[in-house]
């Protein structure tokens, strides 16, 4: 660079920071948080695999059984072996994969809609509204969610019939595992967004925001949610890890998404018999579980720190 | 100043405002009365907690209830009763064609939402105005209330901007419907002082741009006498006295008033000379004496004002006094 092109005029605009929206410090901060990003990156190629994969493998493939070929271990032509009844193991935990990154993030998403309701309303009406929400949210809290789980699954499954979406069809009993989980898990954030409302409905700025006339579900929703985005995303991240394990339970157990439809926790459930002789039935979706659940975990302590009003970008 | 024989647009009469707390009822407004005229600006001064943001803010329905409680009083505007507005309504008039602003501005922006989407909020909701058009008036209105560089710091979040441009965002933000009535409160307690004349000077510009009726609650007496035309001066939630901005200045009628007068520095005083303070606290608002809330301070006091509270009685041309004494002479009116 020449001395000429180094001496820019120096405007006061030149001098001044660009303004940093609070999206762009907040990446900025996320961006220093090495384990986060290395679980930013982690999960990204869990869904590249999960949904690129299908690239390769037809869901007929992953779904058809070679009885010839049972149990057989990992080889050229099956990298991860085959299963009970001789299906490609790496073939399941794509079309696998698919199915458990769904159920995280659709019951999240279930999560977040009742969660979320009810903690604002609960939040920022107070008095009887409150009471009663939260006795309500106490009551679920109180009810030991693995057995609710089961129960449910038990009651519900099979009452779906099977469904098209995304061009493959999938047991319905995913549906009914999404709603199970979703509906059992939002007592938390409920109780993280109402503390937030309790506290921010007192803030100058709402009063400011009702004296320009602003109708009372504005101010709940866009102007009292928005500041309490970053506890709710944080549980939201951590809620995906919950929901895909909680989906590995009831699935081992026989009791959720219901074969042939895989899932990584329905396939383990077959290698509950073999976990010495034939290891990598429940090695390979093991370890995608594992790997999943933890860079999401990491991501979300990544989120966390990024999000913290208090700290400072840089 | 003063609209002579101008149209009445807001008049309160015998308001009275409790909160039921644990400790006990407060009876925060004790019965105060007072109107606006139309462009008038008109000075509340008094001690924190006597009530004069509690009655501002109960008209406006934005006191919280429970534990607030708007015992009785009307607010007469526009022929309606505004205390007995249901929600909807009541949301039609604030901020539309009656706005506020606040104390502290750096807590009363919404520290999520750019400057524009607040700007624009009141017009978008109360006019139907399209976006494309609600943005150009925002601008309009920063470049009034003195923000430089507007269209380009129409992005910017709140904690982008100083005290004192945060204060003038409020204040385009409540004029941004062009209000009848604006009601401050206390908008420069919170800024320092060079930025304090910034802002009043903004006000008084503004006043004079949109034609507007103004409430300006403070305890700084100084504000006053700059730009108000009219003086109410409030203690332990009643009114002590109403006045006209320079009858007050010169002839103070209640001893409260003379008091708070004295109080004040003056450059033209001896460095010596020790600062005249009022002597005592204000009552506790939980329990209701019998006689004047002020006896207890009082010099003047006697008998009477032990037993009896005294009613504000007009004395005068627009003047109104709560006081059995005549100040002047220390003798019973």
């Amino acid at each position: 660079m020449t001395i000429e092109a180094s001496r820019l005029p120096l405007t006061a605009e030149a001098l001044e920071a660009p303004p940093l929206s609070i999206g762009k410090m907040a990446w900025l901060r996320f961006r220093r948080h090495k384990m986060a990003m290395i679980g930013a990156v982690t999960l990204i190629l869990m869904f590249v695999y999960a949904f690129g994969g299908s690239l390769i493998y037809t869901e007929a493939y992953a779904n058809r059984t070679e009885t010839g070929n049972r149990l057989a271990a990992p080889s050229r032509e099956h990298p991860f072996g085959t299963d009970v009844i001789g299906r490609d193991i790496l073939a399941r935990s794509i079309y696998g994969g698919q199915i458990s990154l769904v159920i995280g993030v659709a019951a999240v998403a279930v999560m977040l809609l009742v969660g979320v309701t009810i903690g604002a309303l609960s939040g920022y009406f107070g008095g009887l509204v409150d009471a009663l929400l939260m006795r309500f949210t106490e009551a679920v809290i109180t009810i030991p969610s693995l057995f609710l789980l089961l129960v449910m699954a038990k009651f519900f499954g099979g009452q779906i019939a099977d469904i098209r979406l995304l061009g493959r069809s999938f047991s319905g009993s995913v549906v009914v595992i999404v709603l199970i989980i979703g509906f059992t898990s939002w007592t938390y954030l409920a109780r993280i967004v109402r503390a937030e409302f309790l506290s921010l409905k007192e803030d100058d700025f709402i009063l400011a925001a009702r004296a320009t006339g602003t109708p009372t579900w504005e101010i709940i929703f866009r102007h009292i949610l928005p500041n309490t985005i970053a506890p709710i995303v944080v549980a939201a991240t951590i809620g995906v890890a919950a929901a895909i394990i909680s989906e590995a339970y009831v699935s081992f157990l026989g009791l959720g998404v219901q074969p042939p439809t895989a899932t990584w926790g329905n396939m383990m459930s077959g290698a509950y018999n073999y976990i010495e002789a034939a290891p990598w039935l429940w090695f390979f979706p093991g370890l995608l579980i594992l790997l999943t659940v933890l860079s999401i975990n990491f991501v979300g302590d990544g989120l966390r720190d990024a999000l913290d009003p208090r700290s400072r970008p840089m | 100043m003063i609209a002579e024989n101008g149209k009445t647009i807001l008049e309160i009469k015998n308001l009275e405002v409790a909160f039921h707390t644990p400790e006990g009822t407060i009876h925060a407004v004790n019965g105060v009365s007072y109107d606006i005229e139309e462009g008038e600006v008109v000075a509340i001064v008094g001690e924190s907690g006597c009530g004069k943001s509690v009655s501002m803010m109960s008209i406006l329905g934005l006191i919280p209830i429970p534990p607030g409680e708007i015992v009785s009083g009307s607010a007469i505007y526009r022929g309606r009763d505004l205390l007995k507005l249901p929600e909807r309504e009541l949301e039609r008039i604030r901020g539309n064609e009656i706005a506020m602003i606040f104390q502290d501005p750096m807590t009363s922006l919404n520290p999520v939402l750019n400057v524009q989407l607040q700007l624009t909020e009141a017009l978008r909701k109360h006019h139907d105005m399209p976006p494309a058009e609600a943005t150009k008036w925002a601008i309009e209105m920063m470049d009034m209330v003195g923000i430089p560089d507007a269209k380009r710091r129409l992005d910017n979040y709140p904690h982008q901007f100083s005290g004192g441009m945060r204060q003038r965002v409020m204040i385009a933000m409540m004029l941004a419907c062009n209000p009848v009535l604006l009601i401050a409160d206390e908008p420069t307690t919170a800024l320092d002082v060079t930025i304090q004349a910034q802002i009043v000077e903004l006000a008084i510009r503004m006043r004079a741009e949109f034609g507007m009726a103004m409430f300006w609650i403070t305890h700084d007496l100084g504000v006053v006498a700059g730009m108000a035309d009219r003086v109410i001066v409030m203690y332990a939630g009643i009114v002590v006295e109403e006045a006209g901005v320079d009858d007050l200045y010169e002839n103070p009628l209640h001893p409260y008033t003379h008091a708070l007068l004295n109080a004040l520095p003056r450059v033209d005083q001896r460095r010596e000379s020790k600062l005249v303070s009022i002597p005592g606290a204000p009552p506790s608002l939980l329990r209701k004496p019998p006689g004047c809330p002020f006896a207890p301070r009082c010099t003047f006091a006697y008998d009477r004002c032990w037993e009896e509270c005294p009613p504000l009685e007009t004395v005068g041309i627009r003047r109104k006094t709560a006081c059995w004494l005549d100040v002047k002479t220390g003798e019973p009116r």
